[in-house]
C-alpha cells in the first residue's frame, strides 16, 4: 500500500495501509504516544478505492482485511478515520483467537475491573470516557479482552468514538487529544478522542474483573440499579462477544467464571453525570 | 412406561456450571451452549450411568431425589427427554448396540 501507519492497541499489533495520505496522516495525529507493535502486526487493515479508478474521482474507501466481510458498504474518503476504526474492530471481531472478546467498555481503579456492556447507544462508550477523565484509568470503550487462562481483563484503548450528543461533554480536553469532525457519516456526527496518556501508558497491564453493569441511557428514565443473575448474563455476554462460540470450551470455561465470580447490576439513567455517580456507587457491591 | 431406551454423553465430553438453579452445559462434540433448568441436568446425570428409559431414570433419580408420588416422574422424565434429543443432548439407543449407543452404530463405524 502507497501509505502505512502501524501502531499497537493493548496487546494487538495493526498495520493500516491506505491507497491516500489523508486517512494515515489523521490516524498519525489521533494516535500520537501509541507505541509500535512489537514484531510482526497482528491484524492488517487495508483502505483501497472500492474501483481502481475511484482513487481520485469521488473517492470512496472500501475496507479489506486479513478478514473480510463480503458486501462492507464503502465509505466517503472524508470518513477515513471512521473506515480505519471500523477495519480494526472487523479485524479484532473476526481474527482474535487469543482473548474472549466481549463487546464492552471497561474502566479501572486501585487494580479493579468494571465491565460496561450492553447495546449499541445504552452509553457505554461515554460512560467509560467520561470516568476516564475523572480519575478512572480507561481500558476501553469496544472491547474488552478476557484472558480465559488468567481470568484478567486486558485494555483495549483505541480512540474513543464520540458521537452526536456526547460530542459536548468533552468540550474541555485538550483539543490535541480530538481527531476531526466527520459529519454525516452512517452513525451520525463523529469525532474521535485519544484516551488520556496515563491509559495509553498503561495499555499493557491488565486488571481483575469485579463488577458487570448493563448501562442504559433513556432521558426518560428514572434512575434505577438492578441485580442480574448470572444466567441472564451469562446468556447476554454470550450474545456480546464475537468469538465466544470460536473459543469453545475455553470460551465457555472463560465466561462461566466470570459470570459465577463477578455480581452483575443493570443501571438506568437519564443523564451523563447520573450515569457517572451510578457507576461510582455500584462497582465496589 | 418403558418407551425408548436413551444414550447420552460421557461426562469428559460436557462441561456444566451452576448459575443460580440453572446449568450453563458445553456440548464439546457440537460446539454448542445449553441453559438447561432442572430436571434436564440431572437426567444428564443419571444417563451418565449408561442408558435407561424413563422408568429406569427416574429410579436413578429417586435415589438422590424426592420425587413426587401422586405425580407421574416417568411422563414428565419422557417430556424432558424428547427436548434433550432435540437439542441433540441425548439419542436412542440402537438395538444392535445395546451399550455402547446409537451413534457410532448411524454412523457406520466399526463395532470391533
Amino acid at each position: 500500500m502507497k501509505h502505512r501507519f502501524e501502531l499497537r492497541v493493548g496487546p494487538v499489533g495493526f498495520r493500516i495501509g491506505s491507497a491516500w495520505r489523508g486517512p494515515v496522516e489523521a490516524l498519525r495525529r489521533l494516535y500520537a504516544g501509541y507505541p509500535q507493535p512489537e514484531g510482526v502486526c497482528d491484524f492488517t487493515v487495508r483502505l483501497e478505492p472500492e474501483r481502481p479508478w475511484r482513487r481520485a474521482l469521488r473517492p470512496s474507501v472500501a475496507l479489506r482485511g486479513d478478514y473480510m466481510l463480503p458486501g462492507a458498504a464503502p465509505l466517503a474518503l472524508a470518513h477515513g478515520l471512521l473506515a480505519a476504526e471500523m477495519g480494526m474492530n472487523l479485524q479484532m471481531a473476526l481474527g482474535q483467537r487469543r482473548f474472549l472478546l466481549l463487546h464492552a467498555a471497561a474502566v479501572e481503579r486501585e487494580g479493579k475491573a468494571v465491565l460496561l456492556t450492553g447495546h449499541s447507544g445504552a452509553g457505554k462508550s461515554t460512560l467509560a470516557a467520561l470516568l476516564g477523565e475523572r480519575g478512572w484509568r480507561f481500558m476501553g470503550d469496544e472491547f474488552a479482552l478476557l484472558d480465559p487462562e488468567s481470568g484478567l481483563l486486558h485494555p483495549f484503548p483505541r480512540a474513543v468514538s464520540l458521537k452526536n450528543e456526547s460530542l459536548a461533554l468533552f468540550g474541555g480536553v485538550d483539543p490535541a487529544r480530538l481527531g476531526p469532525v466527520m459529519d454525516g457519516t452512517p452513525k451520525g456526527t463523529i469525532r474521535h478522542l485519544r484516551p488520556p496518556a496515563g491509559a495509553v501508558a498503561r495499555m499493557l497491564e491488565p486488571a481483575q474483573p469485579v463488577r458487570i453493569l448493563f448501562p442504559r441511557f433513556d432521558p426518560d428514565a428514572a434512575r434505577d440499579a438492578r441485580e442480574v443473575g448470572a444466567a441472564e448474563v451469562f446468556v447476554r455476554l454470550t450474545q456480546a462477544s464475537t468469538n465466544y462460540v470460536a473459543l469453545g470450551r475455553r470460551g465457555f470455561v472463560a465466561l462461566t467464571r466470570l459470570v459465577s465470580s463477578v455480581p452483575a447490576r443493570a443501571i438506568d439513567y437519564a443523564t451523563s453525570e447520573e450515569g457517572v455517580r451510578l457507576v461510582e456507587e455500584h462497582w465496589r457491591g | 412406561m418403558a418407551g425408548p431406551r436413551y444414550v447420552a454423553d460421557p461426562p469428559g465430553a460436557i462441561a456444566s456450571v451452576d448459575l443460580e438453579g440453572l446449568t450453563a452445559l458445553f456440548h464439546a462434540r457440537s460446539g454448542t451452549t445449553h441453559i438447561l433448568a432442572p430436571p434436564a441436568p440431572q437426567i444428564l446425570q443419571a444417563l451418565a450411568a449408561g442408558p435407561a428409559d424413563a422408568d429406569e431414570i427416574a429410579a436413578r433419580l429417586a435415589a438422590g431425589f424426592d420425587l413426587a408420588a401422586e405425580e407421574d416422574p416417568a411422563a414428565a422424565i419422557s417430556a424432558r427427554l424428547a427436548e434433550l434429543e432435540a437439542a441433540g443432548l441425548v439419542w436412542r439407543e440402537s438395538p444392535s448396540s445395546p451399550t455402547s449407543g446409537a451413534k457410532a452404530t448411524a454412523c457406520g463405524q466399526p463395532s470391533g
